[in-house]
Parts: structure tokens; sequence; C-alpha cells
């Protein structure tokens, strides 16, 4: 706010010299959105390019929010990126939109997981399996397969879209509930391996309720098994979406070919950014409650906090709830957006890669957690596979590597990087522990907690610097002769 | 260099003069034990097969899923399939049993879960795998005697998982000491998840290949089968792994229970910071600890792929889970609960790879859930588990 204390003035005169990082953030944002409308599919280096540039320019929200402008300057900016930008964006390129509404997916579900882990101090590997209690819920109930809600006729309308997001919230909680009642004794480690054991049941469970498999004659289908369930529908959206997009769409000049399928693309854009931005505002407006600062007593002692009067397991409770119900309305969302789930879309590495994400952005932060699934989940959808398109690209001109003079016909096919992303996760929490632990973007009171266990209490060097008197063995030597005379 | 002279002052030496109470001390005894267990958990676990078969042989009470199909009587089918439960129930027992106690040495040592221990025990499959390739290509699979094969392969992969934990200590755990307990459990998940792709890229690199089929069917002695009884039979490598099971437990029984390095690994899982003040080179013991839980656990691994025959880069996952269920249900930390603890988990899923298919509403898809149910069960009602002594919280 200090930089704009001119402009409160009756004269608005502007220092140039505290705008320019302003004009700098905004100058960065319109390159790399030009750079990237320049891009062309058929450019040999197109995947490197891409893989560089949608990054920088996802990015640019994180600049423009860390600028110390007013916040309402600030919130138009990011706006202006998100909703204008963006779309524009996608009108060229219908994959960044896909790619974005992915980060928000697993944002807000990495809110939820903060609320969980970083809040209440207790780690769920099992976080997957809220987001299959909302996904199977709108899949069951609208899915096209064989399952008992189709034989009996009791399939949902697609209109029940809007009810069934905020049944997904409250069968999620619920769930939540039920996972967290058995294991409120339980210490950090061991609840971590129960929560993860609790995944693998639901995980299990979806893969085998129902009665496609060889030798089974279970009457009752609810989930259709390991295949999945296809054909989930979407909410229907009026007419004039429809022709207003269409109408956007040629007035920009750039034509989609399938505007039905646009249209439904920047519908879920838009709802996964609300919905992750309501999670967002709910979880910064718990941490900073009595709620909030309950769970933070209970993660840093639980035994003072029960002393102190904190009901923990009315708390812990509420914890499972709140992240679990994020997950259940990203689970309807999901289903409907994807049109198919699957039990493989809720293994273990899903939990893991949610994790991850907290972790990378710093537990308890819910401004890192959104940083951490930008960054996880571009790493993981976008960079990695770019690299790959980029080799089998490069392999087809037979490149060869200037300097190395190393033939890339030679990269063996086996270490694709796009196939790695267990090892590169691995990697990045192993480093993320040991030198960052506290996360990219981390929380203060986190950061402080974490240096404080760990032994690395900032020290402000230099004030030790002048409370100690070095004294040199040379210097010894050299004072004698000088203090004789 | 110091380690080096560290571990010549520790070395062995007998308690006992007497070397008839030393074989009574260090070997009937946990011989005796084990055998114990192996009651214990084969007739507890009998008896509740039997249970179940004759409650549900005619009557399903009302409950659908449990119907069995008409022509068939489900206590006769058990007590048919009793004995072969039993081996079964054993073999992977064992199995479950020598990867428990990996988990809970390091748990006992450090208080944390050695999540990558799982992948320890991977590693120690394929290692075996890699052996038995590497033997064959010297034409030495056949020719070789087929216990010294099994012996090269665990020897192997004895030494390189061991080597592999003690790099994973000090590269991903050491830096976290004191800690909060999620950071190094997180670092674990990791170091498990790096130690799987590695594994895989490593294995696709190599031989282009993802699944490592064992060789064991080029080994006539294992392949062939032993009647032990009517109905029941079974091969030499059911013996082999109970066998190499047997004698990795008497020797860590005897390891922890009777050597220098064990007192002091027993000291520090006690009370690290006393045991310093003593004397113990708390560090080293935390390498020795990780180094021996390490082999054990590529131990297992070759135990397992010649159990199973079939080896990829991600089996270690549920044999893991299963295995610190294991640990869990025996007391984690309390080595002699794991051992308990395996069997048990051992015999309750062969129970139910011999049960669930006589259910058509349910089926093998869900034997998995029980190991999980057992855990969360143990965790509900008995933390501490079998064998483990109740610890307060320190305030």
């Amino acid at each position: 706010m200090a930089t704009y204390t001119i402009s409160e003035n009756k004269s608005p005169q502007l220092n140039w010299r505290e705008a320019l990082p302003t004009i700098f953030a905004i100058a960065y944002v319109l390159v790399v959105f030009t750079l990237l409308r320049s891009l062309s599919r058929t450019d040999l280096w197109f995947p490197t390019y891409s893989a560089i540039l949608f990054p920088m320019f996802v990015f640019s929200p994180f600049i423009i929010f860390a600028l110390k402008i007013p916040l309402e300057l600030r919130a138009v900016l990011i706006a202006i990126i998100g909703l204008v930008l963006m779309p524009i964006l996608g009108m060229q390129d219908s994959f960044y939109l896909e790619l974005i509404t992915q980060i928000a997916i697993f944002a807000a579900m990495a809110i939820g997981l903060n609320v969980v882990v970083g809040f209440a101090g207790l780690l769920d590997l099992g976080y997957v399996a809220f987001f299959a209690v909302g996904a199977y819920l709108w899949g069951i109930f609208t899915s096209n397969a064989n399952t008992i809600v189709r034989a009996t006729g009791a399939q949902a309308a697609p209109e029940m879209f809007w009810l069934f997001l905020f049944l997904g919230v409250i069968a999620a909680a619920i769930t939540g509930i039920l996972l967290g009642l058995p294991v409120l004794r339980l210490r950090g480690d061991y609840l971590a391996i129960v929560t993860l054991g609790f995944g693998e049941i639901i995980r299990i469970l979806v893969s085998n309720l129902s009665n496609i498999s060889s030798n089974r004659r279970n009457p009752i289908n609810i989930t259709n098994g390991a295949q999945g369930l296809p054909g989930i529908v979407s909410p229907p959206l009026p007419d004039f979406a429809f022709q207003a997009v269409e109408g956007l769409t040629n007035a920009l000049g750039l034509p989609v070919n399938n505007v039905r399928a646009f249209t439904y693309q920047l519908f879920y854009y838009g709802l996964v950014l609300l919905v992750c931005g309501l999670a967002a505002l709910i979880a910064a407006r718990l941490d900073n409650s009595p709620i909030g600062r309950a769970w933070t007593a209970i993660r840093e002692d639980e035994v003072a906090a029960q002393a102190m009067g904190v009901p923990k397991v009315k708390m812990k409770l509420l914890a499972f709830a709140m992240g679990a119900s994020f997950a259940g309305a990203m689970g309807v969302i999901f289903a409907a957006r994807n049109t198919f789930v699957s039990p493989e879309s809720f293994s273990f590495i899903q939990s893991i890669f949610i994790l991850a994400i907290v972790i990378v952005g710093g537990m308890g932060s819910i401004r890192g957690a959104i940083l951490g699934a930008v960054i996880v989940t571009l790493l993981n959808l976008q960079v990695l596979k770019n690299f790959s398109l980029q080799i089998n690209a490069l392999k087809n001109i037979d490149w060869v590597v200037p300097i190395l003079n190393f033939p890339i016909r030679d990269w063996p096919q086996q270490l694709e990087p796009a196939r790695y992303e267990r090892f590169v996760f691995g990697l990045l929490l192993i480093i993320m522990m040991i030198f960052r632990p506290s996360g990219v973007w981390p929380a203060k009171r986190r950061q402080m907690e974490l240096q404080e266990a760990m032994g690395k209490e900032e020290i402000p060097e230099k004030e030790i610097e002048a409370d100690v008197v070095v004294i040199k063995p040379e210097d010894l030597l050299s004072q004698e002769p000088k203090e004789k005379p | 260099m110091t380690a080096i002279s560290d571990l010549a002052k520790l070395t062995p030496r007998d308690l006992f003069n007497n070397v008839g109470d030393w074989v009574l001390q260090y070997v009937l005894k946990p011989i005796g034990q084990i055998l114990l267990f192996v009651v214990i958990a084969g007739s507890s676990i009998s008896l509740l097969a039997l249970v179940v078969g004759f409650v549900l042989q005619t009557d399903w009470h009302g409950i659908d899923i449990l119907r069995v199909p008409a022509r068939i009587n489900l206590f006769e089918q058990v007590v048919r399939q009793l004995p072969n439960m039993f081996l079964d129930g054993i073999t992977i027992g064992f199995v479950y049993a020598v990867i428990a106690l990996g988990y809970t040495m390091v748990y006992g040592v450090l208080k944390f879960i050695n999540f990558a221990h799982s992948e320890i025990f991977m590693m120690g499959a394929v290692i075996g795998y890699e052996v038995m390739v590497r033997l064959r290509d010297g034409q030495l699979l056949t020719t070789l005697p087929p216990l010294l094969v099994i012996v090269l392969m665990i020897a192997a992969a004895m030494v390189i998982c061991g080597g592999v934990a003690v790099i994973v200590e000090r590269v991903a755990y050491k830096p976290l000491r004191g800690a909060p307990r999620l950071v190094p459990l997180i670092s674990a998940i990791g170091v498990s998840f790096f130690l799987t792709d590695f594994v895989r890229g490593f294995q696709a690199l190599n031989r282009n290949i993802f699944n490592m089929p064992y060789l064991t069917d080029q080994i006539p002695f294992l392949t062939q089968r032993i009647v032990l009884a009517e109905g029941l039979s079974t091969t030499n490598t059911t013996f082999i792994i109970i066998l190499s099971a047997v004698i990795m437990l008497v020797g860590l029984n005897y390891f922890v229970n009777a050597t220098k390095i064990g007192k002091g690994i027993r000291a520090v899982s006690q009370d690290q910071a006393t045991a310093s003040l003593m004397g113990i080179n708390v560090n080293l013991m935390i390498t020795i600890t990780f180094m021996v839980g390490g082999a054990l656990g590529g131990a297992a691994g070759v135990l397992y792929g010649l159990k199973t025959t079939n080896v990829t880069p991600y089996i270690g996952f549920i044999p893991g889970l299963k295995a610190f269920t294991a640990a869990v249900l025996g007391g984690i930390g309390n080595i002699t609960g794991a051992m308990l603890g395996g069997l048990l988990l051992g015999m309750l899923e062969a129970f139910f790879s011999a049960l669930l298919p006589y259910f058509p509403a349910l089926g093998l898809g869900y034997s998995d859930i029980f190991a999980f149910a057992v855990l969360i069960l143990v965790l509900l009602f008995r933390p501490t588990g079998l064998l483990g002594k109740k610890v307060d919280e320190k305030v």
C-alpha cells in the first residue's frame, strides 16, 4: 500500500520509480500472452516453447498478486488475466483451457487437504477417496452403464447437477466423519497409514461392487467395477450461452470447431474457478477463526490443547469433514466434465499427487496450495509430456544436440519423461522435505515452527557479528608492536 | 574409519561358555517360539475357518452376499482345504514376518514408519531375478546345486538392499532427524516413489522388460511336487521359503539379543539421549538398523519372488502395507510381535483367499480389503498391538 500513498493525495502524481514493478509485470503478462498467441502447433519446437511459455503465463497472477499495489487493482488485473486472456488462449488452443481447469480442480482439492494436513496436522494419505465419493455419486446416478440405478429407473436428470453438487459435498463430509471417528485416537503416522488403508478400501470397493467379473453372479451392479462408468452427463446450459460464445469467438476472429464443446469447457473452467475461489475463501476465513486456532492448537500439541479446553473430537471431525467436502464437490464436477470415471482415477498415486501439491506449496498455506497446484499439475500434465513430445519430434528429423554432439535418435525409448512422474514426484518430495520443508510459499507461522523444530531458528547473523568481537591471531601479533611506542 | 574401528570393538563375544546353553538359548528357544506362533496363528485361523464354514454351510442368515451356491457344503470344503490353507498361510506369513521386521526395527529405533521399506523389498525381488538371469546366461542355473542358487540370490539381495537402505537413510532421513514426525514420513513416501520408477527405468534400459518372471521352472528341484498327504501337495519352494525365513528370524534374534551391537540397538530404541551418554554411537546403531532391516527386506523379496514367480517394479506396495499391518498387529517396535503378526496375517490372507471364491457375491477382488480392515480394527481396539506395551505420551 505504501507505494500508492501519493495517489491518495488530491493531485495524483504517479511516482514512476515505485510504479515500475507494476509496469514490468503488466508488460510481462502481455509479452508472454502475445508470444503464446503466436505459437504454432506445426513448429518443430512448439512443445518446448509451450512448456516454457504457458507456465510463465499461469504464474503471472501470482506475480501480480505479489505487487505492492492496492488489492482492488491487483484483483482487477488478475481477473483480466483469468477471465479475458485465458479464454482467448483457450479459443486458440483448447488444451490450455483443459490444463487450467485441471489445475483449478487440483488446487481446490489441495486446499481441502490443506485443511486436514496443514491446519489440523492430520496426515491423510487416502484423500482421493473423498474425491471418489463425489465422482461416483454423480457417476452412478447418471451413467449409461447398466447399474442398479439405471435398472430401477432412479437415474438423475441432468438438471439435478446442482443438487448433486451439494449432495456430493454432504456425502463426502459424512464419509470424512466416518473415517475420522475410528482414527481419532491415533497419532500422526498411524493415522497416515490408516487413511491410506481407507483410501485403498474405497478403491477396492468401487472396483468390486458390480456383477462384471468372471465367475461372479452378484445381482447388484453399483459401480460397474473396474470398467468404470461411461456416459456421465453434464448439466444443461441455456441456448443463449452457446450463441453468446459463438458470437464472441467470431467477433474475436478465433472461431472454434465445436461451439458446444467449447462452451462446456468455458463453463467448467468458470465453475471450477468459482469453486476453487470459494474453497480458498472458506479455508482462509476458517484459518482466522476460533476453529482455525483450535486446529492449530491441536496440531502443535494435542494434550495441551485439550487441557486448555479445545474440543478435540469435534475439531478433528470438523477438519476431516471440511477437507473432504471440497474434494466431494470437485469429484462431482470431475465426473461431469470427464463423462467417465473408473477406479484408476482414484489410486494411491493420486492421493500422493495432491499431497505433493500441499507439500510443494507449503503446509497450512492456502496461496501455497494454489501455487503448488500450478507447479505440480503443470509439471505432470504439461512439462513432462511436452518433453516427450519434443524428443519424439526431434527424433523424427534426426536432430543432433549441438555442443555434446549427441544424436537425439540415441535417446532410449524407455526414458520418456512423461512416464516417469513417480520418479519426478518422489524426488520432488524428498528435495522439498530436506531443503524447504515449509514449501515454496509457506504460511508464516508454519515456517517458524519448522525452523524451530529443526534447530534452524533464523538467527540474525549481523547482530551476532556486532556482539562478538572477532580477534584473529595476526591482529594480536600486529597490535603488540604498535602499543609499545 | 572410526566406524570400522567401532565395529571391531563391538565384535560379538559368546556370553556362554557352555555350547549347550548357547544352542538352547539362541537356537532352540527362538525356534520353539516360532513354532508356538505357527501353532497359535494356524489354530486360531483354522478355528475361525471351521466356525465360518459351519455357520454358513446351510443357512446364510438372510444376508444375501453370504449366500453359498446350493450344491456346495461350505463346511466340507473348509475341512478339505484346511491343510493347504495352513501351508499357504504359513509360507506367505513367514515372508510378511521378515518384511515386518524391517518396519518394526526402524520404528523401534527412530519412531518413524519407513515407507520406503516396501520398495527395498521390491528391489530384493528384482535382484533375485537378475541373479537368476545372469546365472542362466552363464549356463550355471541348472548346473549349480539349486540351494546354492537360492543362497546366491538371497545373499546378493541382502547385500545390495542393505546398502540401498543405508544410502536412503543417509540421504533422505538423516537430514530430517528432529523434524516434526510427518516430515520424514513424507520424505519416505518420496523415496518409495523414486525407487519404484528408478527400478522400472533401470530394468527398462537394462533388459527392456517390465515383468520379471522368476525362472523357477528351469530348476526342476523347485517345481517338483511333493505329496505330503492325501490332497495336500506342495513344492520344495515352500520348504525353502519357510527354512530361510526361520534361519533369518533366529539369526536376527541372536543378533539383537546376544551381540553388543544388538544391545546398542536396543538401548538406542529405548532412549536415544541416554544411550549416547553411555557411549553408544547412535548414528552407527541407526545405520546398522537400516542395514539389517534392508537386508531382511531384500531377502524377503527373493522369497516372495520364489513364491509368486512374477515380479514387477510395482509389487512392493501391497505386501509392504500388509507387512506393516503385521508389524502393527504384533505391536510395532516389538521384534517378536512382528513374527506373530506376520504369521497371523499370512494365515488370515490364506483363509480369505480360500473362502472368498465360495461366495459368488464377493469374489477374490475383496481379499486385499481384509488386511486393511484388520489394520484399522487393531488400531481401534488395541493400538499397541498384540504384544506391544502401552507407551504414555509425554507432555
